[in-house]
């Protein structure tokens, strides 16, 4: 709907940066997928060197933290977290936003916790934690795309509703007799590496994601409908399905982070993964992505991944305090929207005011439909 | 220098709008009333399940609760309404209440409005942050306030640093705050609810504040119409976190026990209270009034659940029930609207 504003001030191809929508509708999904593209390689490069920088401070200020064992505790640690940011990325670039993901993570662990106290088989259990994401994710979906609302609003509901079924199944228990079996992945690596459970099934799925995101027709349809639900209804794209089903996936995804975080801590508590959906969106807005859709890249989330885990695992070992870590992870997203519009209006100069007044860029939340 | 817009612009507005008005406003109050209704058929229901609900202790108890939710509602209304959203109070609060009620500590004997000022200082610079990086820098408030949240949140915690401040440093005349009653009722609710009535009143009638209805129904109109978007923000911005500032003081007045975690998910739950009170998460309609009702609903859920013998532990998955039919019923409500209107004045409304 903002696009339509610009019609008195036609986007000069010359002037043109990276980050403008309106000229990018103007020619097309292609001319969309490139200027994303462009955009977005440049960030890569920045959060690349931030990887090698943060990996040169931790080598410098700790002799332990380029050991195996450090890296094998590094990335156990926020192997769930990452696997959360990859559904968040598709979800954000199409537009929408899903906060409801840790809840969902905490809601999965606490039935795992249940069904296994009431001596449920293990797989009959995974079946029913699986569908319990899917469901989680389609009533998401559902009242986003089919009723019409903010996905802010929905998910900031649904993020207290699941919690509060999770609180419901396990009120203050605490179930922890899980089998060595399962609950190695938190102590043990992959057989013959140095890699962990959870990275391993991370690094698969972001092969899977990376995959449908920039080499499918939906990939593309997703970047489309990010960028304007309007025109990607019109060019004929399925917007409401494609939405609920990135719901569902998303679902799916956190309540299989949710059974590997119980298995890693051997722990079923309600309050497993509180507050973590913050950390997840703040990862993917790290990586790149607009929080008005439509841009971003799954290379960039992964860098925001390796940054986020290295630098505070850098920190820990420091002696830095660790929760303080905060305003690190802040002031890098302070960066990552204001280095992009920094670099558009210092390339700009002082025609700003002209496009200013044209104002495609209203401080706003999160698209909505 | 947009005053010739507003002009031109001027005979396409009467038109659409006068025909529309009273529709409007009907369903606006309808709106208010409707979570006013709400509340009272929750009490009224709860009451006569259980006739102690009603009794003194119990409704000074709910009225203490609510006070600091109320108060923050009050703030983030105003974020809201304009199309943006503060997701730092929660860090603002805890910082707040932790240096503030420190000062007990390091200057024995400081006067306590010294220590709301220092709280409500600590407020306006972290809020005055946000609503420059919001206005000026012109990006997202979501991800400023996500970013600030932490670096907020980090910087607490530095200055905590695993101490606490408890109940022995505090002295009475603060801890006392929340427990002074006239009449049975809290001074203090009594004090929130005027500030909360003059907040509402100031948005509703002041020039200022109607603009930040018009900023959130739509931004390039708002601009166009000469309005200065960026210091309205602003200046919501900087309410917000003053008004965290103080309620960290008052925070730390009633819990007298204050760590690094103080207030932290407090931002997601007055969301809560503010949309289930009827403010448009996408901005440009709800009151304050309405917002601090939406917070007292949840407050007299929580203490109903206590009083009829519920778990707690349904506590939270009611919230976010409530929550989502409080939106889902906003959104039949404004499609209604929109189709009522289209067939009034055909034309308006696409």
């Amino acid at each position: 709907m903002e696009p339509d504003l610009n019609t008195g001030a036609a986007p000069d191809p010359a002037t043109e940066s990276p980050a403008a929508g309106p000229a990018a509708h103007a020619t097309g999904p292609a001319g969309l997928l490139a200027t994303a593209a462009r955009g977005s390689v440049r960030w890569e490069t920045g959060l690349g060197l931030l990887v090698v920088a943060i990996i040169i401070f931790g080598a410098v200020t700790s002799p332990q933290f380029l050991t195996s064992g450090n890296f094998f505790n590094t990335g156990v640690t926020s192997g769930e977290i990452a696997i959360m940011a990859l559904p968040m990325t598709l979800i954000i670039i199409s537009g929408e936003i899903d906060l409801s993901v840790a809840s969902i993570l905490g809601m999965s662990s606490a039935l795992l916790g249940v069904l296994w106290s009431h001596h449920w088989p293990m797989l009959a259990i995974f079946v029913v934690v699986a569908l319990l994401g899917i469901v989680a994710g389609l009533i998401n979906g559902l009242l986003v795309t089919r009723v019409g609302l903010p996905s802010l609003a929905v998910t900031i509901g649904t993020l207290a509703l699941y919690r509060g079924v999770a609180l419901i199944l396990l009120g203050a228990n605490t179930v922890s007799n899980f089998p060595a079996t399962y609950t190695n992945i938190g102590v043990l690596p992959l057989p013959h590496t140095q890699i962990p459970y959870n990275i391993a099934i991370f690094v698969v799925l972001a092969v899977i994601f990376a995959i449908v995101l920039h080499s499918t027709a939906t990939g593309r349809s997703i970047y489309a409908m990010g960028a304007s639900p309007e025109a990607a209804l019109f060019a004929g794209i399925r917007v409401k399905r494609v939405k609920t089903m990135l719901y569902v996936v998303s679902g799916l995804v956190c309540a299989m982070a949710g059974v590997l975080w119980t298995f890693r801590l051997s722990t079923a508590v309600q309050n497993n993964g509180l507050g973590l959906e913050l950390d997840v969106v703040a990862i993917v807005l790290l990586g790149g992505v607009s929080i008005f859709g439509g841009r971003g890249s799954l290379a960039g989330v992964v860098l925001a991944v390796i940054a986020f885990a290295g630098l505070q695992n850098a920190l820990l070992l420091t002696n830095f305090n660790q929760e303080a870590t905060g305003i690190v992870i802040g002031a890098l997203l302070l960066v990552s929207v204001f280095a992009p519009n920094a670099g558009r209006l210092w390339r700009a100069g002082p025609p700003r005011w002209a496009r200013r007044r044209s104002g495609h860029r209203s401080p706003a939340v999160g698209g909505g439909t | 220098m947009t005053t010739t817009v507003t002009e031109r612009r001027e005979p396409a507005g009467p038109p659409a709008g006068s025909g529309s008005r009273r529709l409007t406003e009907r369903v606006f109050r309808v709106r208010e009333f409707g979570i006013i209704a709400v509340l009272l058929v929750f009490v009224a229901v709860t009451t006569s399940i259980q006739p102690s609900f009603l009794n003194q202790q119990n409704l000074q108890f709910l009225l203490i609760n609510t006070t600091v939710y109320a108060l923050l509602a009050l703030g983030e209304t105003m974020v809201v309404v304009s199309r943006n959203v503060d997701l730092s109070i929660g860090s603002i609060l805890g910082l707040s209440a932790y240096v503030s009620a420190s000062m007990f500590g390091h200057h024995p004997g400081i006067p306590i409005p010294l220590v709301f000022l220092i709280g409500l200082g600590i407020g306006l610079a972290c809020g005055m942050a946000n609503g420059l990086m919001v206005a000026v820098g012109r990006v997202p408030s979501l991800v400023v306030t996500l970013a600030t949240l932490y670096i907020i949140r980090g910087i607490d915690i530095l200055i905590v640093g695993g101490n606490e401040v408890t109940a022995q440093t505090l002295p009475n005349s603060f801890t006392n705050i929340p427990r002074a009653t006239v009449a049975g009722i809290p001074y203090l609710a009594i004090a929130i609810a005027v500030v909360i009535g003059i907040g509402a009143y100031y948005m509703r009638a002041f020039r200022s504040g109607r603009e930040l209805y018009a900023i959130g129904s739509n931004p390039e109109a708002a601009r166009l119409a000469g309005i200065g978007v960026g210091k309205r923000i602003f200046t919501a911005f900087t309410a917000s976190g003053a008004i965290a500032g103080v309620a960290g003081v008052l925070w730390a007045a009633q819990y007298q026990t204050i760590d690094s975690t103080a207030g932290t998910g407090y931002e997601l739950t007055v969301i809560s209270a503010v949309v289930v009170g009827g403010v448009a998460i996408f901005g440009g309609s709800g009151s304050a009034v309405g917002a601090a009702v939406g917070a007292l609903l949840l407050s007299s859920i929580n203490s109903a659940l206590n009083v009829l013998g519920f778990p707690q532990l349904w506590l939270e998955a009611i919230a976010g029930f409530l929550l989502l039919l409080a939106i889902t019923l906003d959104r039949i409500i404004s499609v209604r609207l929109m189709t009522a209107l289209r067939r009034r004045s055909p034309g308006v409304g696409t």
